[in-house]
């Protein structure tokens, strides 16, 4: 029931924010049409991090508890985060081709970007290569802690280092008018749609479970 | 409209993805469901 008010409300602010985008929002006058890639580049990352830290928060609860749901959690937003990481850095390709000439650069924030998203492939290799359960969970857990420690340095990379990569200005200089509230809806809106995806992916965790033990017990029964 | 080809490829990636992976996970759910009710009735048939 939760699952599906979520999915109606995503649904419907994903619908708003793709007219927002498209026809309500003027176009930037330095940029031209391609700036209107930042109002889901922008979501996109900030999903990919909370995602992320959904992990490292689930990955220390199941340390901590050792109970499976903890495990169904870090995993599926893994998996979401990677999703989303992977159409922050293409789009981000895609915006840097228009605007820089090239499709990538080796500059801080998109180089830690890439380590980030190696990370995460990682963190699925890894838990691929272990049969069984509970270490395939404690494994995930600390790929999971670790590789988290890689967020705040590409949040931060733009101001650490000398980068070509536009820091994130927009709440202290002001986007303003149309274009914040553009950037609001399309934020809230990928916000309903990660805890939505979140809510299913655990689920379908717990049912991968499931199945597994069913097998087991299908096997025990008849050798 | 200068870059629209850029906006327009952006945009299509972004949704394909998007609804692709919406798409895959209620695939991946509904073949889990039907080996939940037939792993079910295997064991339920063994006794």
């Amino acid at each position: 029931m939760k699952r599906k008010v979520l999915f109606f409300i995503s649904s419907g602010l994903l619908l708003a924010s793709f007219y927002m985008v498209l026809v309500f929002v003027p176009t930037e006058k330095d940029m031209g049409i391609v700036q209107r890639i930042f109002y889901y580049h922008v979501p996109l990352a900030w999903i990919a991090f909370l995602a992320f830290f959904v992990v490292f928060f689930a990955s220390i609860g199941y340390l901590i508890k050792r109970k499976p749901l903890w495990d169904h959690i870090a995993c599926a937003s893994a998996e979401i985060g990677l999703v989303f990481i992977s159409l922050m850095l293409l789009t981000g390709m895609i915006w840097a081709k228009a605007a820089w000439g090239a499709w990538w650069i080796w500059e801080p924030r998109l180089t830690t970007s890439l380590v980030l998203w190696f990370i995460y492939v990682a963190y699925f290799i890894v838990r691929a290569y272990v049969i069984e359960e509970e270490r395939k969970a404690r494994f995930g857990a600390v790929v999971g802690i670790i590789g988290f420690l890689n967020v705040p340095l590409v949040f931060l990379s733009v101001t650490l280092w000398r980068t070509q990569h536009p820091p994130l200005t927009i709440f202290t200089e002001g986007l303003v008018g149309s274009m914040m509230a553009t950037l609001m809806v399309c934020l809230v809106a990928f916000n309903f749609f990660y805890f939505y995806l979140l809510a299913e992916g655990t689920l379908m965790k717990a049912d991968e479970r499931t199945v597994k033990q069913l097998k087991e017990e299908s096997i025990r029964r008849n050798p | 409209m200068e870059n629209a080809g850029y906006m327009l490829s952006a945009f299509i990636i972004i949704w394909a993805a998007l609804l692709g992976y919406v798409f895959m996970l209620s695939r991946r759910q509904a073949k889990i469901h039907r080996d939940i009710e037939l792993l079910k009735e295997n064991i339920s048939q063994q006794g």
